[in-house]
């Protein structure tokens, strides 16, 4: 898998007051308010037009300087060409961006990076282990989860969620709690029981 | 989205000191919480503030019962978090409109101080181009003659008839409940009955706090019989979709006779509507089926349909009977954890 950055920053230590000053000092002068905005965050604890955090992702540790402006979806796709998380709506509405942070599933389009200093975020690149798939991965192919598969890295990585969260106990509750995830295909029906199928087997698992 | 600066302060008195407007006037602060508001309408220029400040280390996160029916509950607090709450659970209004809300992945993200404050889904507020007088004031309103479907019919003006699209707002408008808030003059306590205010001449303003104002906690009183306590949602489809008409409801019985009924109304109303009058007309009636159909008549009067949207007002009076009738037909001991 390509988890090696385009354009990985190279570790300069560089505070962020100085960034701050620096990036003020550097003409962006088409947003009046904006450095102004700047400037008084001189004296505040922290603020700026870039954001640096330091995450992990599929297990992976790195620093980042950003835009403010960067979502998760932005790093890891223009980023890092992580492009199995997938751009449908940008607005929250179809769960195709959805990925874990902090073992929590989340539409990673309207997440900034910038809130994102510490955590962990596993992406549907990072979901199987040592080349084995992921048994949600695995229920996907056998119960025919999937048409198109636009939707599909959305639909596993929120299915995984759902049933960490104890919410795949019946077929009802799963489509109630799966459907932050649209397909357009409709392969609904599959869907769910690929679902049933991985919680059963994670049940299993965790009994033996 | 237009560049903007990102500032993660550390405490609520820092974050007041920080937070810049969020534009249009009287829309308040330009926080980020969950950002599933904020960063869809900035995406869509719809705001653009220069600055951001990040609330994730500044609020509470959690809910504190203090054993007289009073809850604490931290503005930080996710919706999917508080959905599962016991306390919550016990007065299952409060956990349904928040399990009906959204979907799993923006609960775990969304806060219940951002959900009091999200904003309308006018398509004319959000479009960005058309005449709204509530993203740009003066400018007129294209909803009126336009697709109205989804606004209001209670509470409108002439200037703006969007809805206020949040569910949860109309559980907790049920229980007295207060806003504990910081601003740069100190803290205060708001009744949430006071922070919406309607559209009348100004639409643009939506509620009553301050620029650098920060909601840091909401305080709530359940009363025992709340376990009887519904939340009606009708929509275009069974989940992830917000409500055409609801209704929360809680009903205090003896026997079939309403020793106390509470009524709040959503998907209809500019702002979270609790229908008091109905309430007063409810105590002492035996609750039949044409009580409830009544009840629903009445917490429409004065409505007013846009074409489009005409729909609302029979589909909501069915909504309130609907939800007063599933309230009664609970059995509230066996209720709690049901999340189906
Ligand atoms: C696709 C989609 C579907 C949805 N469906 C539903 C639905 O069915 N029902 C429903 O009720 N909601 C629904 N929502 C709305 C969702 O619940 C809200 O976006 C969410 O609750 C907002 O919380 P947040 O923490 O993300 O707020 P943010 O986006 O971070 O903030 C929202 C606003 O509140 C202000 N703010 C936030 N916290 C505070 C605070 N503590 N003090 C002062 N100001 C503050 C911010 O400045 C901002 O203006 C949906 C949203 C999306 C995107
Ligand atoms: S209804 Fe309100 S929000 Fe919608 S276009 Fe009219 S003024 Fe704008
Ligand atoms: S792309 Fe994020 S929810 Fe659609
Ligand atoms: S498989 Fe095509 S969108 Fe779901």
């Amino acid at each position: 898998m390509a988890t090696e950055p385009r354009d990985a920053p190279p570790d300069l230590g560089i505070s962020r007051r100085s960034l701050l000053k620096g990036t003020a000092a550097s003409g962006a002068s088409a947003f009046g308010a904006f450095q102004a905005g700047a400037q008084e965050a001189e004296a505040a604890p922290t603020g700026g037009p870039e954001v640096e955090v330091e995450i992990t992702i599929n297990g992976k540790p790195e620093r980042f300087t950003l835009d403010a402006r960067t979502t998760l979806l932005d790093l890891l796709r223009e980023r890092l060409d992580l492009t199995g998380t997938k751009v449908g709506c940008n607005h929250g509405q179809c769960g195709a961006c959805t990925v874990l942070v902090d073992g929590t599933r989340i539409n990673s389009c309207l997440r900034l990076a910038g809130t994102l200093d510490g955590a962990e975020v596993t992406t549907i690149e990072g979901l199987g282990q040592g080349g084995e798939m992921h048994p949600m991965q695995q229920a996907f192919i056998d119960n025919d989860g999937f048409q198109c598969g636009y939707c599909t890295p959305g639909q596993i990585m929120s299915a995984v969620g759902c049933v960490t969260e104890g919410h795949a106990g019946s077929e009802a509750e799963i489509r109630e709690y799966m459907s932050g995830n649209l397909c357009r295909c409709g392969a609904y029906k599959g869907i769910v029981a690929a679902v049933v199928q991985a919680r059963d087997e994670t049940e299993a698992r965790e009994a033996s | 989205m237009r560049p903007f600066s990102f500032r993660r302060p550390g405490s609520p008195e820092e974050a007041v000191a920080m937070v810049e407007p969020m534009g249009v006037a009287g829309q308040g602060g330009a926080f980020h919480a969950g950002g599933t508001t904020v960063i869809d309408l900035m995406k869509l220029h719809v705001l653009h503030p220069p600055s951001l400040t990040d609330l994730g280390d500044v609020l509470e996160r959690g809910i504190e019962e203090t054993g007289d029916g009073t809850l604490r509950v931290g503005a930080g607090t996710t919706m999917a978090e508080a959905a599962e709450h016991p306390a919550f659970l016990r007065a299952p209004v409060l956990s349904e409109a928040l399990w009906k809300a959204a979907s799993a992945q923006l609960r775990n993200v969304a806060t219940l101080g951002g959900n009091l404050l999200q904003r309308t889904r006018c398509p004319y507020f959000r479009d960005n181009v058309s005449a709204c007088n509530k993203r740009e004031p003066g400018s007129g309103c294209a909803a009126k003659d336009g697709i109205n479907r989804l606004l209001a019919v209670l509470g409108t003006s002439e200037e703006c008839i969007a809805n206020y699209p949040g569910d949860w707002a109309n559980a907790l408008i049920l229980f007295d409940a207060v806003l504990e808030t910081r601003s740069g003059e100190g803290g205060r306590e708001i009744a949430f009955d006071d922070l919406h205010v309607l559209p009348g001449e100004d639409p643009a303003r939506e509620t009553i706090l301050g620029d650098d104002e920060l909601i840091t906690a909401i305080r709530l009183t359940v009363p025992d019989w709340a376990g009887r306590s519904v939340y009606t949602k009708v929509r275009d489809r069974d989940s992830y979709a917000f409500a055409l008409t609801s209704a929360a409801v809680a009903l205090d019985l003896d026997g079939e006779t309403v020793r106390e009924a509470r009524l709040a109304i959503g998907g209809a109303a500019t702002v979270p509507w609790r229908a008091r009058e109905v309430e007063d007309w409810l105590q002492g009636q035996t609750l039949t089926e044409d009580v409830a159909v009544e009840a629903g008549r009445r917490a429409f009067e004065g409505a007013q349909g846009w074409g489009e949207n005409d729909f609302k007002i029979p589909l909501g009076r069915d909504t309130v009977a609907r939800g007063l009738m599933e309230a009664k037909a609970m059995t509230p001991e066996t209720n709690s954890g049901d999340s189906q």
